[in-house]
């Protein structure tokens, strides 16, 4: 790292663990704070309030769980590739521990997005998986996180284990619109034109309300989610580290995390 | 408020099913992504905590 | 090999590719049964649709270029994990990182041998399979075409997963975990191509896109795989 003076100190001390893990440690209740008002206020907007629509009826309140944890399965494994490439190139290990907490996290998302997508199919399309363009291109989703998920989980060696799934992740990354693209194209080919399944064109303004407001409180449930995953994985790599004894000792006592 | 009365809110004009469904399962998920991490973060410190006494009892 | 001085800083790139090349088509022949086994596989799974489903004519011609195109990315998919098993084992793989030639070169040679003993066999059995699936006559030109650009693609994308699974001691499902997903986009249109020609309708246009993700894997993959390789090697 001779003679990068031009990276902001930020960024060298985002690579200390110890940093990460006290800043972590600051951020987390908040954001949990956030996240838990966030999403109570979303939830009971989007089932009590929000309109019904005039097609589907009170099913398209699973709009308000579907749209943002697809959302968040995208982003997730963007996250994922980039924090593994930043683990790649400059060798930093907070980068790979970043990358292996999005991991399982990323996958519940897509989880949730596959199963609602499916039960809101039922009452939509009248049965319970439809292979419409969007699910399928989120179910290969799934498919590469469980890949990526599997690369960790096969290696022992967590260096290497870390630097193969990265290649993975990347390699995916540069797969994605490919993927959709292809998906959508065999869409066109093997289903007759329905309405879509999410987005109808210009929501009115009680209907993206409180889809943004979902959508922003899954992105800080993933911040929480990410941070707590972090932090176990900073104790549990770092553990011989000076700093980290002193933490344990201290722990029971203090009751301080 | 969109709908006239709680039971009228749960059943959802005959979507109860699917709505419910979904939301208990999104809300069973997430809670499993926060709880997951809080229950290793305790396994994990306490094995290290045993660990550090076993260490400083051999010196 | 005594004549093959690859190890010199002025040899050529082609020099090294055919070097490669050569190698690996001599090593492959020695063992004809690693040869045979994936067009053995490529049979047997085909012949697994009409006893599994149906083996009514106007079924199995309506999903024989889907079944066609399946059968050869399992058989791809099987034969992949030995690309670089024995070079590893034996440590030639990490001689060849070691040395000075780019292994972009070498990892590049490797796939073309590994699709000249799989994906070209493959391509030229695969009217066989057509047959016997009632594939129509119209469709055979089709199949051949996709087959041929579209194994090579797998053939470079499956590399990449061998290269990250060599080193593992149980890498036999993981590799076929990896690479599936991958495989998907080859999959659809390699299969759009095939039912296209059957009915009829030209199906140049996915030729094209088939030819453009071989153009973007041969770009692309060999950078993928050298990093999986040195990756595996290390650890």
């Amino acid at each position: 790292m001779a003679g990068t003076k031009w990276m902001p100190r930020w960024f060298y001390q985002l690579a200390s663990p110890r940093w990460c893990y006290e800043f972590t440690g600051k951020l987390l209740p908040w954001c949990a704070a956030v996240a838990g008002i966030l999403l109570v206020v979303g939830m009971v907007w989007a089932l009590a309030f929000a309109p019904p629509d005039y097609q589907q009826g009170n099913s398209f309140r699973i709009m308000y769980i579907h749209v943002p944890s697809a959302i968040l399965a995208q982003s997730c494994y963007m996250m994922m590739a980039i924090a593994g490439a930043i683990g790649l190139i400059w060798k930093m290990k907070v980068a790979d521990m970043v990358a292996y907490s999005c991991a399982p996290i990323g996958a519940s998302m897509a989880v949730i997005a596959l199963v609602t997508g499916a039960i809101w199919g039922k009452p939509t399309w009248g049965s319970w998986w439809v292979w419409d363009a969007r699910l399928t291109s989120m179910l290969i989703l799934l498919f590469l996180y469980m890949g990526v998920m599997a690369m960790y989980a096969a290696m022992e060696n967590e260096a290497m284990a870390a630097k193969a799934a990265s290649v993975l992740a990347l390699v995916g990354l540069v797969n994605i619109p490919i993927i959709k693209y292809s998906v959508d194209w065999w869409n066109t080919l093997h289903q007759p034109a329905t309405f879509t399944l999410t987005e109808k064109p210009a929501m009115p303004a009680e209907m993206w309300l409180p889809l943004l407001v979902m959508v922003i409180g899954f992105y800080c449930f993933f911040a929480v989610s990410l941070m707590m995953r972090l932090r176990n994985e900073i104790i549990r790599r770092e553990r011989r580290a000076g700093w980290v004894r002193d933490l344990i000792v201290a722990y029971p006592n203090t009751g301080k995390r | 408020m969109q709908f006239s009365s709680f039971s009228d809110f749960l059943m959802m004009d005959g979507h109860a099913l699917y709505v419910w469904l979904s939301y208990g399962i999104a809300i069973t998920i997430v809670i499993v992504n926060v709880a997951l991490p809080i229950l290793s973060r305790k396994t994990l410190v306490n094995n290290l905590a045993r660990r550090i006494r076993r260490e400083s009892k051999q010196q | 090999m005594a004549n093959m001085h690859t190890n010199t800083a002025e040899v050529s790139l082609f020099t090294l590719f055919g070097a490669v090349l050569k190698r690996d088509l001599l090593l492959s022949f020695r063992n004809k049964s690693d040869l045979v086994n994936p067009l053995i596989f490529f049979v047997m799974v085909a012949t697994l649709f009409p006893l599994g489903v149906s083996p009514q004519p106007n079924f199995l011609s309506e999903v024989a270029p889907g079944v066609v195109w399946v059968a050869a990315l399992l058989a791809t998919l099987l034969s992949l994990d030995s690309l670089f098993r024995s070079d590893y084992e034996d440590g030639t793989l990490e001689q060849v990182i070691l040395s000075p030639q780019p292994l972009m070169v070498v990892c590049f040679a490797k796939v073309v041998g590994h699709w000249m003993t799989t994906g070209l066999p493959l391509t030229l059995l695969s009217p066989l399979i057509g047959l016997m699936l009632f594939l129509p006559a119209e469709g055979m030109f089709g199949l051949l075409s996709s087959l041929l650009i579209g194994t090579f693609t797998l053939s470079l994308v499956g590399a990449i997963g061998a290269g990250l699974t060599v080193g593992l001691k149980r890498g036999g499902v993981l590799i076929s975990l990896v690479v599936l997903p991958l495989y998907i986009p080859v999959l659809i249109f390699g299969s759009g191509v095939v039912e296209a020609a059957a009915m009829g309708i030209p199906y140049d246009g996915f030729l094209a896109i088939m030819g453009a993700m071989l153009a973007l894997g041969c770009v692309l993959a060999p950078v993928a795989i050298s990093a999986a390789v040195k990756i595996s090697v290390s650890g």
